[in-house]
């Protein structure tokens, strides 16, 4: 797209110019976020110990890993937890967004409320929780052993049952407004046209839906979808006050598990391995789910 | 009442599916409200009322002690203004350069958009333990550890990625006939930048100011790892403090803490709620 204020310049002053443009941002960039990664991916095929000396060990770190049956586990959950979440925040979104797209009253009333839990410290809403969760103090005991649907209070955060369950509920809480915000946004670049067209065609909601809305939603879907998967995959600070990992590792996301290996046991350069692996997941995933994408679209 | 015709019939289907539709909103709120009125109900509580194992919603008695502890304290009140430098310095650095980068990428199309975009999506994969030790590292050699600029470089790097490729978007919206014009005034690129296309993207660069803000305000690890003295902590750090040895008994004042921790950004939310419901960016583009 060539646009007419860059032809009055020559090419050489136009890549002077952008990069005069681009410079603010890209020396922090490069000295705050690009070098120390670099240097992060480094040390995880090291066994830098907290204090000591970093020497380069080659794949032992990811040789350990294989044999630990603590790493996998946590794999297994951040899977769970992850897609879960994921799922649920979408679909969630997804129909919040529907709604406040109707022209209702009090809408933007609405909008603002519904973005509230976005709008808190990742660690108040970890000690929100708690307060519900809470056995002794928290709401949802108090509320349940009222109403007589159960006699005594249940410890949810401790209970092998219901902790993982718990801190789902308390992580789509969390992020269904943040999906709803990107789904709205989407839904109001739809053209109004299309669906007066299709409605003169007697086309039901639901075939409105899901012939206009879902397609035209489809790239801001993907990545809503993309983005998510990443955040809750790399999900720490809420569980972190929820459970701290517990109980008995049950909720101890990889994230969780890569913290305790280097500030809790100091072993800097396997808590790294385990964020590499991390990452190459993190890839393969987005690497199918784009292409999976794309190829719907093109096609 | 036979007489009643279809078109009445379709009204009432009409009204009835608008009842249903709030009532669903409604079940949201609920579920996204809730824990925060249960909050800020129990910072009200006397803490007898607290522990008295009946669930009320508004406080029999209403007491603001659990605030008057929380203010009493020094250290809480002090990160509360640190949190606000932070998140106030940190969203404006980070508009300020942004904006300028995303109209480099929008309007110039050279290798380098390729390669900044590219860093923008990947850099979101990588998980915080990765950066946390080296960035540490870093930042001592430069001094900058136990400082706040040190924290709001750091949050201003961290939050780039999100707002430029917010802002960008929004930039290619608006038409290049009006730069033209400006242009062919006379008027330099930086004057375009911020005299033309900052009062066109105001929606834009509100929600940008807003989201770097709050993600400043409400950072956790970084300011942990980073920040020593007591008198920088940020609020986040010091209500984790709250959690500790004598978290568990002190339940009416850590709702109270965590209710304040929330005020601000409960406010700029309601400021901004017009731009987030306002079409003037439309208007401006389609116009």
């Amino acid at each position: 797209m060539a646009n007419s204020v860059t032809l009055t310049r020559t090419p050489r002053n136009r890549n002077l110019d952008q990069l005069q443009l681009l410079l603010p941002i890209m020396v922090p960039v490069l000295l705050l976020s690009f070098i120390p990664l670099i240097r992060g991916i480094y040390i995880g095929f090291t066994d830098y110990e907290l204090g000591g000396q970093i020497n380069f060990s080659g794949l032992d770190n990811y040789r350990i890993m294989m044999q630990d049956r603590f790493f996998w586990r946590s794999m297994g959950v951040g899977f769970l937890w992850t897609a879960i979440v994921t799922a649920l925040q979408i679909g969630l979104g997804m129909i919040l967004a529907l709604l406040l797209n109707q022209g209702l009253r009090w809408t933007s009333l609405y909008s603002v409320l519904m973005l509230v839990p976005w709008a808190m410290p990742p660690i108040v809403r970890g000690l929100m929780w708690r307060q519900i969760y809470s056995p002794d103090t928290g709401a949802l005991n108090l509320i349940l052993t009222q109403m007589g649907i159960i006699d005594n209070p249940i410890n949810w955060l401790a209970s092998f049952e219901w902790a993982l369950p718990a801190i789902i509920v308390a992580g789509v809480w969390g992020e269904v407004p943040k999906a709803a915000l990107f789904f709205l946004a989407g839904l109001k670049t739809i053209p109004g046209s299309l669906y007066e067209a299709a409605e003169l065609d007697g086309a039901s909601a639901f075939r409105k839906f899901r012939h206009i809305t879902l397609p035209m939603m489809k790239p801001i879907m993907a990545a809503v979808v993309s983005l998510s998967f990443m955040w809750n995959f790399n999900a720490f600070g809420l569980i972190w006050i929820l459970t701290q990992g517990g109980p008995g590792g049950l909720t101890r996301l990889p994230m969780l598990a890569a913290y305790e290996e280097a500030f809790r046991y100091g072993y800097v350069g396997y808590a790294a391995a385990i964020g590499n692996v991390m990452v190459i997941i993190i890839s393969v995933f987005l690497f199918f789910y784009l292409k999976v994408q794309l190829k719907e679209r093109t096609g | 009442m036979e007489s009643m015709n279809i078109i009445s019939g379709r009204m009432l289907k009409r009204r009835v599916s608008r009842v249903l539709m709030h009532g669903l909103i409604l079940m949201f709120l609920v579920y996204l409200l809730f824990p925060l009125i249960w909050m800020i109900s129990t910072s009200f509580k006397p803490t007898p009322e607290i522990y008295s194992g009946i669930p009320t919603l508004i406080p029999e008695v209403f007491t603001i002690e659990h605030y008057l502890t929380v203010l009493e304290e020094e250290r809480l009140l002090v990160s509360i203004l640190n949190s606000l430098y932070v998140g106030i310095v940190t969203a404006i650095i980070v508009v300020l350069i942004s904006l300028p980068a995303a109209y480099a990428l929008t309007r110039y199309r050279t290798s380098v958009n390729k390669l900044v975009m590219g860093w923008i999506l990947t850099s979101q994969i990588f998980p915080a333990i990765l950066i946390m030790i080296p960035l540490f590292i870093i930042l001592r050699s430069l001094h900058l550890t136990d400082s706040l600029s040190g924290l709001v470089l750091v949050y201003v790097v961290w939050d780039i990625p999100f707002v430029l490729w917010m802002l960008q978007g929004y930039v290619k919206e608006i038409p290049v006939e009006l730069e033209e014009a400006a242009a062919i005034d006379g008027a330099t690129q930086g004057q375009i930048i911020f005299k033309i296309i900052m009062p066109l993207l105001l929606p834009a660069v509100g929600a940008a100011v807003l989201f770097a803000f709050i993600s400043a305000w409400n950072e956790f690890f970084f300011a942990l790892v980073l920040l020593k003295s007591p008198d920088l902590t940020t609020l986040p750090v010091e209500l984790a403090r709250y959690t500790g040895i004598e978290g568990q008994a002190r339940t009416g004042p850590l709702a109270a803490a965590s209710f304040i921790a929330t005020i601000p950004s409960i406010v700029l939310f309601a400021i901004l709620r017009k731009w987030f419901s306002s079409g003037a960016l439309q208007g401006a583009v389609k116009g």
